[in-house]
């Protein structure tokens, strides 16, 4: 679904871009080609190593080592497999759905759900491309932090912990 | 060859050879990894060539002072707001985010909105939070659009001073 939006939409702007004037949209194509290629090798570092991650850790492993554990030592290492898997978000929250089921609290299925979108030491190959390694690095602590503290707030919120 | 895409070549070897031994030990580990690296890495060749057509489109198309009116340095705080809603309607991960904010900030946007956007790509897509309230509730999402959406905007402005001060440029080597 959102891929067929996604080329419609490009396909509708270059057809537009190629009537009203030839010579930009062939100097566009051509960066965006140029572009693309410099981004292959750090994108193919990406894809192996969270497919070799994912094939070693399963929902069945997260959701194994998150269930029979004290909640601060549950959340710490939700926050850790958050931070070191790259999954889409259809497999992520239905994942977060079971755990909650299996009476995982709000405040470790936030720890992994927060990390999982917004710290990716696997995409760091890519991210250093562009922001370079130094701020690659930096911009994934801080969001590292703001996941744990948005998780400790959602487990303060549904009287999780500190009641 | 530069010192970075050594290094990267080597990693990629190794990983590469670490999955051939899986292959000779547990042929079924190897072939399980196979197949998610081929379905994994053809999603992304199939979206990314697609992101950089409309990037490299937007670039030639949409004039400088046009994003730097609403998005650079005297954009003001309705800068924010546009790169959030931005952020929240952007489609797939962080990979596809990036080269978006490398070409805003191309097209004079400023590093704090630059960030902000970042954060707000990986914080509030809006197919991903259709997601999250249908499985987790609603009170999950709100209270985490809440703690960390003004954390973002905040730890992206000081990133935005401070990277500033020390000359720091946003490049597509």
């Amino acid at each position: 679904m959102e891929f067929t939006i996604l080329l419609a939409v490009t396909a509708i702007s270059l057809i537009i871009s190629l009537i009203s004037d030839r010579k930009k949209t062939e100097k566009a194509l051509l960066m965006a080609m140029k572009r693309f290629r410099k981004l292959l090798l750090p994108l193919l570092l990406m894809v192996l190593s969270m497919t070799i991650i994912l094939a070693f850790i399963s929902p069945e492993l997260i959701s194994n080592n998150l269930t029979e554990q004290k909640t601060g030592i549950a959340a710490l290492t939700a926050a850790l497999f958050g931070s070191i898997m790259l999954i889409p978000g259809f497999i992520a929250f239905p994942l977060g759905g079971i755990l909650r089921n299996s009476g995982v609290p709000y405040i470790v299925i936030g720890a992994f759900t927060s990390t999982l979108m917004m710290v990716g030491i696997v995409t760091i190959p890519v991210e250093r491309q562009y922001l370079g390694l130094k701020v690659a690095i930096v911009r994934n602590i801080i969001y590292l932090g703001i996941a744990l503290l948005t998780a400790l707030v959602t487990g303060i919120a549904y009287g999780e912990i500190f009641v | 060859m530069n010192k970075k895409n050594i290094i990267m070549t080597i990693l990629l070897s190794i990983m590469i050879l670490l999955i051939i031994v899986l292959y000779v030990f547990s042929p079924e580990t190897g072939e399980k990894i196979g197949n998610a690296f081929s379905t994994n890495i053809l999603t992304m060749l199939k979206i990314l060539p697609l992101v950089f057509i409309l990037i490299a489109l937007f670039e030639v198309w949409v004039k400088k002072e046009k994003v730097e009116k609403h998005l650079g340095e005297k954009g003001g705080l309705r800068s924010f707001l546009w790169v959030v809603i931005l952020g929240g309607t952007t489609i797939g991960p962080m990979i596809v985010a990036l080269p978006v904010a490398a070409s805003l900030y191309r097209k004079g946007a400023r590093l704090s909105v630059i960030f902000t956007y970042l954060g707000a790509a990986a914080v509030c897509r809006i197919p991903m939070t259709i997601f999250e309230t249908s499985y987790l509730g609603v009170k999950f999402t709100i209270i985490r659009y809440s703690v960390a959406l003004p954390l973002i905007i905040v730890s992206s402005v000081i990133m935005g001073r401070i990277l500033n001060r020390s000359g720091y440029k946003i490049q597509e080597e």
